[in-house]
């Protein structure tokens, strides 16, 4: 799909929405609803995406849309999903798009309960690893050594300690018909990966990475450069699994070492201090090649690896 | 011809849910609901109910399945009780502000610390602040025919929010009783299909659960009370359609059984009422001015049909399984503040029984009678509510 | 105006809200470096970049001057200067 192809797609996340300069999450879902188009019913739960996109009054959003609690955005889609099947309403499909807290966390049962079910819903996480709408506090989604409000780089301490929860394998374990990690950096292949879920049915997760410069702490122009070096980096993959198997993902042409990604961002700053942060800048570098090796994220050239 | 047979109080329920054609139905087992979730899900299993049966993870989400199905545009039904209920809590409010008409079955049952699955009322109590309609029956048949009404109640554009139908566990949902079911046409007739005022539409794209600032919130709010409040008349409206239908009347949002002379008059919600109707009988054969006020509909507080009631008589006794903790009984208390400053208003003292499931009969509603005529004499004046047959040799 | 029913609303009414007053520096389009690949318009997170015959115009009631079209701008065409108060 070219350029201009996709400059002609309706709208249906309209101007004057309330996103800080340069969000990666408002760039995501202008791409998203282009790629679903407006024969859906979208479910949003408490989170940035739906405190900006929705002040009284003022609404983005030229599809239905529905924001109930912050930790029942699967089970309000479960609930659609019958309404339109008892209805007969056919061709009207259900879109969860949440945030990570919602997702990782307090709607993580929820989530789980639609998984199992088998609902049609097609979920997508859109994942800037914190409670941003909050400030920026600690989410299972928050990535190993970043400083989050809740858990702060201080004196005594680096920052989170635990990995990032490998929610889309939790999900895919629940064997549903696919599973993908898209990143907002890549527009072209985060269409295609919502068209391709669309095309399926029954419950299917998207996990977006979506950078945030107001609190990840860089300039709200380089959102997608952000994203870019966290795919090249490998800390963030891009796969599809359909069926629970990988079964496509974007090699790394050049791949750069994790510290070209963390640091440009001032949630990671405190490992760049002097006589800190090289042990864990290590611990972050394994869990690249950790990814590298799963996926063979790098790719082939004609000399070989 | 109506069919009439003998049948548990769960059955009752799920025959009325099911006469009212719900589209989509979430369930949650929690004793001593789960019998009415499952006599709805065997009538799907069998082709006898065509709803969209959603076995869900948790109460939290039983709730709000239904609030999505609704806001969809369907009529939706689920059933709870006691931990259950107040997991649902968060939803229960938020659909209320959202104006989102669903049915809700709430089994009444103790609340945990400690743990009990026998019956108070404490469980839907609780939700009394939430903005959902409260409805409370004496018996199977009550709880039949109230249900029919719910779904209307709860769908009228001038209401348009959930409705909670509470029944004793155990009592009502376990126990046998002869019910009258109406014909599935008459029930058609009375409750045609849900048409609501808006719904998720993509050829209508609305938003639903947006945020306010302080120069609105208070008119939403105050818009949730006023429909409960100016509410009041149609549902009397309603209550009596479907009472000339059916023969059977219980009175509104009230009932008022032997008040008109009464000098004493308990007030109760539940099935408690049939007991003391029994004992309000054998007192008035013995020639005490007893009565009693049976609140049908609990929120909105009919304070108004309350008061033409009792105003009569010398001393309210509000009995009550139920109690909020470091005050009072929530009965009592939303009773003495319509009465606060009313000039000539009886005495209202009230009275805690039942907690837990604890027996109460009619020689305990002998005793309420006897300590209300004490208090009477004395001046009419209980500073702390009265915990009928507490043990207190026990208390640590 | 009167509240609704649920606080339920119209959607797409966040156009009635101009976020173009948020901007610090605003873009320029230097046409004759424009090669219309229509990037831009793709990244811009406010849809603030419109295609008229191939002509990008960048919609000033709404861009919040983030920067993302003339960083992402493959021939450098679009500038950033200092919004004027």
């Amino acid at each position: 799909m070219d350029l201009q192809q996709i400059s002609n797609q309706e709208d249906l996340f309209a101007s004057g929405h309330r996103a800080c300069h340069g969000c990666g999450m408002s760039l995501a879902v202008r791409h998203i609803l282009k790629a679903t188009g407006k024969n859906v019913i979208v479910v949003t739960p408490t989170g940035c995406l739906e405190t900006f996109a929705s002040p009284y009054g003022y609404s983005p959003w030229r599809v239905p849309w529905i924001h109930h609690l912050f930790e029942n955005g699967p089970s309000i889609a479960t609930g659609i999903v019958a309404a339109l099947r008892a209805q007969k309403r056919d061709g009207v499909r259900v879109l969860v798009i949440a945030g990570d807290g919602s997702t990782f966390d307090i709607g993580f049962g929820a989530l789980s309960g639609m998984l199992e079910r088998g609902d049609d819903v097609l979920y997508i996480c859109v994942d800037n690893e914190a409670y941003m709408n909050t400030g920026g506090q600690r989410s299972a989604a928050s990535p190993m050594y970043s400083s989050t409000t809740t858990d702060p780089a201080g004196r005594k301490s680096l920052g989170k300690t635990q990995n990032k929860k490998d929610l889309p394998f939790i999900v895919a374990a629940h064997g549903v018909p696919y599973v993908a990690i898209a990143s907002v950096a890549y527009l072209k292949d985060l269409q295609k990966k919502v068209k391709k879920a669309m095309e399926y049915h029954g419950p299917r997760y998207i996990q977006v990475h979506t950078p945030c410069p107001s609190v990840w702490g860089f300039p709200s122009d380089r959102t997608l450069e952000i994203g870019r070096l966290a795919v090249n980096s490998a800390l963030v993959p891009l796969f599809e699994m359909e069926w629970g198997k990988v079964t496509s993902i974007q090699k790394i042409k050049k791949k750069i070492p994790v510290t070209d990604y963390l640091k440009s961002q001032k949630r990671f700053s405190h490992l760049f201090k002097k006589d800190q942060g090289d042990a864990e800048l290590a611990n972050i570098q394994a869990i690249a090649n950790q990814h590298i090796e799963k996926f063979g994220l790098l790719a082939r050239t004609k000399t070989g690896s | 011809m109506n069919q009439v047979k003998v049948i548990e109080g769960s059955e009752a329920v799920a025959l009325a849910v099911r006469a009212c054609r719900p589209q989509v139905i979430s369930a949650y087992p929690i004793s001593p609901q789960t019998h009415i979730v499952e006599w709805l899900a065997k009538m799907v299993a069998d082709g006898e109910l065509d709803s969209e049966f959603v076995n869900v993870e948790s109460e939290f989400s039983a709730a709000s399945v239904i609030s999505g199905a609704s806001a969809a545009g369907s009529r939706a039904y689920t059933a709870s009780s006691s931990q259950g209920l107040l997991l649902m809590t968060e939803v229960l409010y938020a659909s209320a502000g959202m104006r989102l008409p669903f049915v809700i079955t709430g089994v009444n049952r103790a609340i945990s610390v400690p743990i009990s699955i026998q019956i108070d009322q404490q469980d839907t109590i609780s939700l009394r602040d939430s903005g959902v309609i409260q409805f409370y029956v004496e018996s199977s048949q009550e709880a039949y025919d109230t249900h029919i009404a719910a779904f209307k109640i709860a769908e009228d554009p001038g209401i348009l929010l959930p409705v909670m139908v509470c029944m004793d566990g155990w009592i009502l949902t376990h126990s046998y009783e002869r019910v009258s079911m109406m014909e599935q046409k008459e029930v058609d007739r009375f409750l045609p299909p849900f048409q609501p005022i808006h719904f998720l539409d993509v050829n209508n794209p609305k938003t639903w659960g947006s945020h306010t600032e302080a120069d609105v919130l208070m008119e939403f709010k105050y818009a949730v009370h006023g429909a409960m409040q100016n509410g009041k008349e149609r549902m009397k409206e309603i209550f009596s359609e479907l009472a000339n239908m059916t023969g059977r009347n219980y009175g509104g949002l009230i009932e008022a059984y032997r008040t008109e002379d009464a000098e004493i008059i308990l007030v109760a919600i539940g099935s408690l009422a049939g007991t003391i109707k029994e004992a309000v009988d054998e007192l008035r054969s013995n020639n005490e001015r007893v009565g009693l006020v049976k609140i049908r509909c609990y929120r909105p507080f009919p304070h108004e049909d309350i008061w033409d009631a009792i105003k009569g008589a010398k001393i309210v006794l509000v009995t009550e399984a139920d109690f909020s903790m470091g005050s009072e009984g929530a009965v009592g208390m939303d009773l003495k503040s319509k009465l606060c400053g009313r000039p000539n208003s009886p005495h209202v003292v009230d009275f805690i029984t039942g907690l837990g499931g604890r027996e109460v009969n009619k020689r305990t509603i002998y005793q309420i009678v006897q300590k209300g005529q004490e208090v009477l004499a004395s001046g009419g004046y209980l500073p702390e509510p009265y915990w009928v047959d507490l043990n207190r040799n026990i208390l640590p | 105006m009167k509240i609704s029913i649920g606080a339920v609303v119209i959607g797409g009414t966040s156009i009635n809200y101009k976020t173009g007053g948020w901007r610090d520096e605003k873009p320029i389009i230097h046409v004759e470096l424009c090669k219309a690949c229509g990037l831009c318009e793709m990244v811009c997170p406010d849809s603030a970049v419109h295609v008229v015959n191939k002509v990008y115009i960048i919609d000033y009631d709404y861009c919040k001057g983030c920067g993302l079209c003339a960083y992402e701008c493959p021939t450098k065409a679009i500038e950033m200067i200092s919004e004027e108060k």
